[in-house]
């Protein structure tokens, strides 16, 4: 995928030589340190607009050059230094504001002495993504603009993962970028005594990035912005090592993640009781559960912490059969009582199922009907198909499958109609 | 340094909220002041006087319009305002904090044009 500024876009299959190797390559290096180079230039310059049409310009003298010499050892190194001598450019160029030329004078003198330690690069990253869910942003604007700044995300993209129109998408993230510039959002990580609350908006984002990643509005899977999230997952644990929902999310996103190598086959989504345990990545599940345990000992239980332990139940098991579903139902109960929703009680009665047999399943399912939620007709079919109600389910997998964009998905609940 | 209007969002009474002691208001208001003034934060602050006293005046077209009443017919109002200066939003934000629990009403942040 690509990743430049909002007028700019890198069509890889324009210019000299294509080799998709170095193409892929490419890409890859400029998705990882789109968000450090965004974050480096807003640091230096205060100004998102700016710091965002410098990397996108740096992208596109990246793609040039590296097609001719290849990836450079430092590309975050490189794409920074070019994108900080392009907003140079252009701040001199604006000749009606000479104090902002002064200044550009002043930090190409620091830019120069200044040999970019990684460490300040990783903190860069951080505030980006507190800046970008600063309380001041409607909840919409701050997935947008994280897809956007921390994610690298083209406006095509950020449109499908939201299922918002692009036209949207870009207007939802032109006006935060002018409240941000008018506002002077502050490109910081709050103080200590604010950090909890906002903590909490930072973790919402991330998981919801994460989400998208996991279970795509349109691809199957979007594994780059899964990762993305783990990352971000990984910086907010070691900003705020004590707070334990932070560690939750953290833990319940590696074992989820670990799956992935499972869950989608040839296409088409594989649930949990039919996929390959063997395929599962165990090094993400060893430190999903160790992290888990670690939760289990400070016993503080927090929404994301449970669905991580019931991430950990399913994971421990080496059999679908072998889950102990006693364990996952009374961690369902312990969820519904601090955390309740009808998405949780779908997925309590789905446990339930398998414990007590799918007439108390459905029992359980009817109690909190969720006509437009796709997973409770899937699983309301799936349990009536068990029950031998073949017509009733029909009914039930059909709704599903119009009520899901997802081709994966789509493909599951396709093969199961046609087993029915 | 930027500049900031904090507005005291008032309903049509002008009332604080019930069983507010109202010189108590006073009081946590007068002791914020003195705190913008200390920071170095204070540019300017004022109350008005409830809805009923405000005119609008209409001078767009080729003749002068002036009405009685507030220009947007709306439940609630602007009810008085500080000038605060602040080194960046956060900061407004905490000083927004203080104000709206020193005049038991909501508060609005909203910067004001640069340069």
């Amino acid at each position: 995928m690509s990743s430049s500024g909002s007028d700019s876009e890198v069509d890889p299959g324009n210019g000299p030589e294509v080799d998709p190797v170095l193409d892929a390559a490419i890409a890859e290096a400029v998705r990882a340190e789109h968000a450090r180079v965004v974050g480096s230039l807003v640091r230096r310059f205060g100004d998102v607009g700016l710091a965002e049409d410098a990397a996108g310009e740096a992208v596109v003298t990246a793609v040039e050059t590296w097609r001719r010499d290849g990836v450079p050892p430092n590309p975050g190194g490189w794409l920074t230094t070019t994108a900080v001598r392009r907003a140079l450019d252009r701040l001199r160029r604006e000749q009606s504001r000479p104090q902002r030329e002064r200044e550009a004078d002043r930090m190409d003198e620091a830019s120069r002495s200044d040999a970019l330690p990684l460490g300040v690069v990783d903190d860069d990253r951080l505030r980006l993504l507190f800046m970008c869910c600063h309380p001041a942003l409607a909840p919409d604007v701050r997935v947008a603009l994280t897809l956007r700044l921390v994610a690298g995300l083209t406006m095509p993209e950020i449109g499908r993962a939201l299922l918002t129109p692009e036209r949207t998408v870009a207007q939802r993230i032109t006006r935060a970028k002018r409240k941000i510039a008018a506002t002077n959002l502050p490109f910081t990580i709050p103080a200590a005594a604010d950090l909890p609350a906002r903590v909490a908006g930072v973790r919402t984002v991330v998981y919801l990035v994460f989400n998208e990643g996991h279970l795509g509005s349109t691809d199957p899977v979007r594994d780059d912005l899964a990762a993305e999230a783990v990352r971000l997952g990984r910086m907010l644990v070691a900003l705020v090592p004590d707070d334990p929902e932070s560690q939750g999310l953290l833990a319940l996103m590696l074992l989820t993640q670990a799956r992935r190598p499972a869950r989608v086959v040839e296409g088409s989504i594989v649930l949990l009781a039919d996929q390959d345990r063997s395929r599962w990545d165990r090094e993400l599940v060893e430190e999903g559960h160790a992290i888990v345990r670690r939760l289990l000992a400070r016993n503080q239980p927090g929404p994301l912490q449970i669905q991580a332990a019931i991430n950990a139940v399913h994971t421990s098991a080496a059999t679908a059969a072998a889950t102990d579903w006693r364990q996952v139902v009374a961690l369902y109960d312990q969820l519904l009582a601090i955390a309740p929703s009808p998405v949780v009680a779908t997925n309590r009665a789905v446990a339930l199922a398998e414990l007590a047999g799918p007439e108390t399943g459905l029992l359980e399912l009817d109690l909190q009907p969720l006509a437009d939620y796709h997973p409770w007709r899937l699983a309301r079919g799936h349990l009536l198909a068990l029950l031998g109600r073949s017509e009733e389910a029909e009914t039930e997998l059909r709704a599903a499958l119009a009520l899901t964009s997802n081709p994966a998905e789509q493909s599951e609940i396709l093969r199961r109609l046609a087993a029915l | 340094m930027s500049e900031y209007l904090l507005s005291v969002i008032h309903g049509e009474d002008n009332a604080v909220p019930e069983g507010t002691d109202i010189e108590a208001v006073f009081g946590a208001v007068d002791a914020f002041n003195t705190e913008l003034q200390a920071q170095g934060a204070w540019v300017f602050a004022g109350g008005l006087q409830p809805i009923g006293a405000a005119t609008t005046v209409d001078a767009v077209g080729a003749e002068t319009v002036v009405t009685d009443g507030p220009y947007a017919e709306t439940k609630e109002y602007l009810g008085g305002f500080w000038v605060i200066q602040a080194a960046d939003l956060d900061e407004a934000h905490a000083w927004a904090t203080k104000a709206s629990k020193a005049c038991v009403h909501a508060v609005e942040v909203r910067p004001f044009q640069g340069e």
